[in-house]
């Protein structure tokens, strides 16, 4: 994903919030240094440490990050815009991905994000009162052979039925 | 003709088979051994007699692409692409996780060949499994001295790492996998120069696909006549196919290049659920373009797909979906005009434009407002989007018009019938020429 905006709320950056990246999280960034040719591009490594951490990248880790990598902040708003992983707002404890591309579509794929939507009773890209799980949706996440898949959080699910996502989601608190 | 051995999946099954001790009991590592003692133009010899050709999608020459790189280089670099994007392709999970020491033996016998001492491996964020299983992997090579310093008592050194994407498409594309690398965002660099002179970090890089780099294990283990005896006379070796959508038994299977797609579907894959009958098949990924049922009788090679013989643009990925005769057209074009709409990069004009308004147009199609000249419209905007070369950055927009065009002129008259049942039957839009 690339230029069109999904979330379009503006991140609020409050100077006087407390710090966000933290000595060890700055460690395991530091650790990634001898990779690279140059400090920018830890970056995506960073932006996963973060996240990882704290759910989503705040502005003011964006902030934080740019001075560990001797980087602008533009430059760390510019990367984390272009994708579609890295999230500047809270979500919910679990994400939900549903695969929409066209093995999916062909094998029921559509049916299984409609169940999702009425079940949590969101819609797409929203998190649920309780904070318990966001949804959101994919292009092809190479599960093809599986089909219609999901990941909820790093794990990848198949051959997904409304019996199966019950089962699935029973399993995440 | 003689049954195929697997050779890219011959350890997929086997118990245990991402352990090192396994992968090191049935002869692995020791082409890495015996390559570290070669001249390293003798594997790149080797690679380019084979007739190896990238397996990403391209299927450019593997050889000629590393004889690009200046002679005078002081640093390279390789970066291995599995950021596997492409609807419907998964053959290089399928790779990673079950055998992660034959992609990492091939990274690094190809890495001695053009004297990179670093390589990473671009994986897609999505691949959460593929990437705890390579760090293993990766941990167990070298303390096993197959990496790091010193090879193996060769004096060759590598490091390799692997860089998670973020969830991007186009960081598929070479130079947006760079950019990405080098963290930002993943717009793909006007070419000239080509990586091989300017790559990460500005250095003389090698861009290779997973399976790519498996095969070269296998070139310089058994050498490049027995590789040439695989497939075709022009594609040359294994190529693992993977087949998805309406089948019986979707998967990933290994075959000679210029398999029979007939052969994919109905042998590998089982055929079609309930004997139905193939309405379409896109056969090499979706960028590809579509077949109607009656054009699947070909070999899937990288010579048998072009414009003149079926509308397509290549071999692709060589991922196969079929859509069965109750498939809905419309869906379909539906959704392959969302998919390149939004991964579309947006630096080029035509490209961010072009499949935006066609995802549009579809959409109203859906809707039940559709026309029989949107279907002409979306031909046009296709047929201008990679009209002259070198217009877009990229080949995004390539890979979006092939499939696009395809659709709307191989089933145009079913797309017209679609768009009248779901407009209540009494829409302007009439079979242009039926």
């Amino acid at each position: 994903m690339a230029w069109k905006a999904i979330d379009r709320r503006t991140p609020e950056y409050d100077e006087q919030a407390p710090h966000v990246l933290t000595e060890p999280m700055k460690e395991r960034i530091r650790a990634y240094f001898p990779r690279y040719a140059n400090k920018q591009a830890v970056l995506l490594p960073a932006l996963h440490v973060i996240q990882d951490e704290v759910g989503h990248v705040p502005p003011k880790a964006m902030a934080e990050v740019a001075e560990l990598l001797e980087i602008s902040p533009a430059e760390v708003m510019d990367t984390i815009s272009f994708y579609t992983h890295f999230w500047t707002h809270p979500k919910g404890r679990h994400v939900i991905m549903v695969c929409r591309s066209i093995s999916c579509e062909l094998t029921g794929g559509r049916e299984i994000l409609a169940y999702l939507k009425d079940k949590l009773g969101i819609d797409e890209h929203e998190t649920t009162e309780d904070g318990r799980f966001s949804l959101v949706t994919e292009e092809c996440i190479a599960a093809c052979d599986k089909a219609p898949a999901m990941i909820v959080d790093e794990q990848v699910y198949g051959h997904l039925t409304p019996e199966r996502v019950d089962e699935i989601l029973a399993k995440y608190e | 003709m003689a049954a195929f051995e697997p050779v890219l999946m011959r350890n997929v099954g086997v118990e245990n088979s991402t352990s090192l001790d396994v992968y090191r009991s049935r002869g692995g590592y020791e082409t890495l051994r015996n390559a570290l003692q070669m001249p390293p133009d003798d594997i790149i010899k080797a690679v380019s007699e084979a007739n190896l050709r990238g397996r990403g999608g391209a299927g450019f020459p593997t050889g000629m692409k590393w004889g690009f790189l200046p002679k005078d280089r002081t640093e390279t670099y390789m970066c291995v692409n599995a950021d596997e994007a492409e609807p419907p392709t998964f053959c290089n999970r399928v790779l990673m996780e079950h055998d992660p020491h034959q992609l990492i033996e091939g990274i690094a016998i190809s890495c001695f060949a053009i004297q990179a001492q670093t390589a990473y491996i671009y994986l897609r964020v999505e691949f959460h499994e593929p990437f705890y299983i390579l760090e293993r992997a990766l941990e167990d090579a070298y303390e096993a001295n197959l990496l790091g310093e010193n090879i193996l008592g060769s004096g060759f050194n590598l490091n390799i790492y692997c860089h998670r994407g973020a969830g991007a498409y186009i960081c598929g594309e070479e130079t947006g996998l760079i950019e990405s690398i080098e963290g930002k965002r993943g717009w793909p660099r006007i070419k000239p120069p080509f990586p091989a002179v300017e790559g990460v970090f500005r250095k003389p890089t090698i861009v290779n696909n997973v399976e790519t780099l498996a095969c070269v294990t296998h070139i310089v283990e058994r050498g490049a006549e027995w590789f040439k005896n695989i497939g075709t006379e022009k594609s040359t070796g294994p190529k693992m196919y993977c087949v998805s959508g309406h089948v019986n038994k979707p998967g990933c299977y290994e075959y000679p290049l210029g398999v029979n797609l007939r052969t994919l579907i109905d042998e590998a894959a089982g055929g079609i659920p309930e004997g139905r009958a193939i309405k379409a098949v896109a056969p090499g990924g979706i960028s590809m373009g579509f077949l109607r049922g009656d054009e699947i009788d070909v070999p899937m090679d990288f010579e048998s797909f072009n414009v003149k013989t079926n509308g397509l643009l290549g071999l692709g990925t060589g991922a196969v979906v079929v859509m069965d005769e109750r498939t809905s057209m419309l869906d379909v074009l539906h959704n392959t005009a969302r998919f390149f709409a939004t991964e579309s990069c947006g630096q080029c004009t035509h490209c961010r434009e072009g499949t935006g308004w066609i995802w549009k147009v579809t959409q109203r199609m859906c809707d039940g407002r559709g026309k029989a000249e949107d279907l002409d419209f979306i031909a046009e905007i296709s047929n201008k989007m990679g009209m002259m070369p070198g217009m877009n950055i990229c080949g995004l927009s390539d890979g979006a018009a092939f499939p696009l065009r395809t659709l709307v002129t191989k089933f145009r008259n079913e797309l017209i019938d679609e768009m009248n049942t779901r407009a209540g039957g009494a829409v302007a839009a009439q079979p242009a020429t039926a």
